[in-house]
């Protein structure tokens, strides 16, 4: 008995601490993990639609012109485009920070940092030190879902943030849908979301939830949450799947727990009582996680 | 005389002209003859025929002997069905019902398997109208009557993050009597979208089968269209490839260690397992940028290298992290309290696992010792033999250990690959398929065995496209396990086989 005890122990102290450093320290991220493309249309060639072509999701709008964007909602992250350009107009850097308030907001262009907006000052009142949250797979492959598991095992630990995933729709300040929105699943996710109180919050995680994915041409599919016009989406958290530390950063940043470029926390205290957002003690460490190719 | 059964290997392709089409009667009893004998069906599955008949393919498995047979037959509006003599045909049948509308007489329980929308203009399976029928409403439900009886359903959504399926349970106090299952509700219409391929879509596609079995089967398919077009994959890749694989089958088997563990409220495995498995998903990154390994596997070979420090590090990643592991399981292992929870619950026993034609690690936790990466043996798999463990007690413990045990064969296998990778190119190009033929390609994956195939027309594209996850075999096998169970242990015996809703659902 005391034996079992022991061995627990020690095993735990081999294993030593679990948990990232994020936000508090870096990201450590793999040396060829893909996340916010950039792009730069004046290397472009007239009439230039490799790119396009090269996209299984037809995530590159404008192709070739100065207005060309990349549609985050829909991108699988596969670098098919970059691959195809041969100019070099599209490259897929190592910053994590995908999620956005609005689907549009998912259509990136240029190089700019891309960040989710704090929810307003009400609302982070109420959810901002304690957020629970009800999964609803919509013919999710099970991608989105092993890595939403992940953000809230011991290594990425969502829970130190107050946020927690709940087994009824009743316990609930919010729903978190993965998937396309299979017709068969439809009806059960609209109900699950009837279900919850409001105020309450929605947020798609995954290329199938922000566009369909993949699946975006089948029929019996609704396109993601765009096609369930019913739920207003809160947070749209793109990627095929997300890594766990940009749903982390997709989450903070609309509790207003992270801001700006800084990768520290905001304080823990979430709302100040004018309502301003409270800013990152010790300053701010911007652009740390730019596009070098190392571990940051 | 002309054979009766085209025989063929896995990853091989055929001419479609070739394939046999027998007699009905003929047909039924070879497939009859093969199942009750011990052989099994890999894939059956059927195809919209001239004069409104359904042409049925049938791929049987004979594992010992490593090979694979494919003959077929056509049928009209329904035939005599074979379920009641060989069960392991009864999700194939279903399927082939709600697909074509041909009717299996005589099925003992045809019921819905998906809910999906037929392949065949203007077939009505189950007499349903055009649209989707509601589910899980519109669904026979078995039931046991007598007093005291209650009845208790779950789902489609569940309580934690995972994919929707239906469970009904016909109980008598905590005692179950029947567990149903109702999946259908992940239908994303896959092989009706993978038609006329490949395209740029067909990849990512397969990929998201099943997103935790992204490289089984993206390999699935690859070998299937590496048959077709005729192209040999370089060593490195191939054994790229095994990495990859072993990698997917690592990171899921570590997780249900530690989910299991989860389930039967031992926190520490579940924490630490938890966090280990992300060593193994970190890993695949490493390789390809991707945690599950997508964008890793192409036609032709892998897309990504590594370089010789690259690699060696990689091992040195790998088997570091596997000893964590090692010491981490064993707390579970070695728990009297744990043990109590997961020794002789939920049993398959050997006899009931091979009726029902079970496949991958819960097959082998009853003892069958079925592997296709020795049965079938391609790529680095037929110059790296990974050794087969099977269990005997086919309970909850059983498959817990399984999974421990090849884990660690993998982990091996994995550092050894990388300390010896061939030297070569990682990637030659494929053609594109060739028309008229037929390819079968099998992986086994961490869930089992995966059977693609892939039939071109006469311009080469995909004219029927088949996936069989192994999850299509096994979750009747959870259905069974249930019976005479606690309805508590419900969600460990779900844990312990871990099975895949949106590989069965398509």
């Amino acid at each position: 008995m005391l034996d079992d005890l022991f061995r627990i122990l020690e095993t735990r102290a081999r294993l030593g601490r679990q948990t990232v450093a994020y936000p508090d320290g870096p990201v450590r991220l793999p040396e060829r993990f893909r996340g916010r493309p950039a792009l730069d249309p004046s290397r472009c060639v007239d009439g230039c639609r490799a790119c396009a072509e090269a996209c299984p999701t037809d995530a590159v709008l404008d192709p070739g012109s100065p207005s060309m964007r990349l549609d985050m909602g829909r991108c699988l992250f596969c670098a098919d485009c970059q691959q195809a350009c041969p100019e070099g107009a599209l490259r897929f850097t190592r910053d994590y920070r995908l999620s956005m308030r609005t689907r549009e907001g998912l259509r990136a262009a240029g190089d700019e940092p891309r960040l989710a907006e704090a929810l307003d000052r009400k609302m982070r009142r109420l959810f901002g030190r304690s957020l629970r949250l009800r999964q609803v797979s919509a013919a999710g492959c099970n991608g989105c879902e092993a890595e939403l598991n992940a953000a809230g095992n011991v290594q990425f630990d969502l829970s130190r943030f107050g946020i927690s995933f709940v087994a009824s729709p009743r316990h609930a300040d919010g729903l978190v849908v993965t998937g396309p929105v299979s017709e068969n699943m439809r009806p059960a996710l609209l109900e699950t979301w009837k279900a919850t109180p409001a105020p309450r919050l929605v947020v798609a995680v995954g290329a199938c939830a922000c566009s369909g994915g993949i699946f975006r041409d089948g029929p019996v599919q609704a396109g993601g949450m765009p096609g369930v016009p019913e739920i207003p989406v809160d947070l749209w958290i793109p990627g095929c799947p997300p890594h766990p530390i940009t749903v982390l950063d997709g989450l903070l940043r609309l509790l207003g727990r992270i801001e700006g470029d800084a990768l520290r926390l905001a304080g823990t205290g979430v709302v100040e009582a004018a309502g301003g957002p409270a800013s990152s003690p010790g300053g701010a460490a911007p652009g740390r996680q730019g596009t070098s190719p190392g571990h940051v | 005389m002309t054979p009766r059964v085209l025989r063929t290997w896995n990853g091989e392709a055929v001419d479609v002209a070739a394939v046999p089409v027998l007699p009905l009667g003929d047909f039924q009893q070879i497939l009859a003859d093969v199942i009750t004998a011990g052989g099994r069906l890999a894939a059956f599955f059927g195809q919209e025929a001239a004069g409104g008949e359904t042409l049925v393919t049938a791929v049987l498995a004979d594992d010992p002997a490593g090979r694979l047979g494919i003959t077929s037959t056509r049928v009209g509006a329904s035939y005599p069905s074979l379920t009641a003599e060989c069960p392991s045909v009864q999700g194939f049948e279903r399927e082939l019902h709600e697909q074509y509308g041909v009717v299996p007489e005589g099925h003992p329980w045809l019921k819905p398997i998906r809910f999906e929308r037929p392949l065949r203009q203007g077939a009505r399976p189950f007499g349903r109208g055009q649209g989707a029928a509601p589910i899980p409403g519109d669904y026979p439900f078995y039931a046991v009557e007598g007093e005291e009886v209650h009845e208790v359903a779950v789902g489609p959504v569940h309580a934690g993050i995972i994919e929707p399926g239906h469970f009904r349970f016909q109980c008598h106090g905590e005692h179950v009597f029947h567990l149903e299952i109702v999946l259908g509700f992940q239908h994303r219409g896959v092989e009706k979208l993978l038609l006329g391929g490949p395209d740029k879509r067909t990849l990512p596609m397969i990929e998201s089968v099943a997103g935790d079995t992204a490289v089984g089967h993206a390999l699935a398919h690859a070998g299937a269209v590496e048959a077709l077009a005729g192209c040999r994959v370089p060593a490195r890749a191939a054994a790229l490839r095994g990495v990859a694989l072993e990698l997917e089958r690592l990171a899921n088997h570590v997780g249900d260690l530690g989910m299991l563990a989860g389930d039967v409220a031992f926190l520490p495995t579940a924490s630490y397992c938890g966090a280990l498995r992300a060593e193994f998903l970190n890993a695949l990154a490493e390789v390809c940028g991707n945690r599950f390994g997508r964008s890793l596997v192409v036609p032709g070979g892998v897309r990504f290298d590594l370089d010789a420090g690259a690699a060696a590090r990689l091992a040195d990643t790998v088997e570091k992290a596997w000893r964590s592991v090692e010491r981490s399981a064993g707390l579970l292992f070695a728990s009297p309290s744990a043990r109590n929870r997961t020794d002789g619950t939920g049993v398959v026993s050997r006899e009931t696992a091979r009726e029902l034609g079970l496949v991958g690690p819960v097959a082998r936790a009853c003892g069958i010792s079925r592997d296709v990466r020795r049965d079938f043996a391609t790529g680095v798999y037929a110059f790296a033999h990974i050794p087969v463990v099977t269990g005997e007690s086919g309970d909850v413990f059983a498959r817990a250990w399984i999974r421990f045990l090849e884990s660690e064969r993998s982990a091996e296998f994995v550092a050894g690959q990388l300390r010896s990778l061939p030297a070569g190119p990682v990637r030659v190009p494929c053609a594109a398929p060739a028309p008229g033929r037929l390819a079968v390609s099998m992986v086994e994956g961490w869930r089992g065995e995966i059977a693609h195939v892939a039939a071109t027309d006469g311009a080469g594209r995909f004219a029927r496209y088949k996936i069989k996850d192994p999850s299509f075999h096994n979750w009747m096998g959870l259905a069974v396990a249930l019976r005479n169970q606690q309805i508590s242990d419900f969600p460990l015996c779900n844990k312990s086989f871990n099975l895949s809703y949106c590989g069965h659902d398509l």
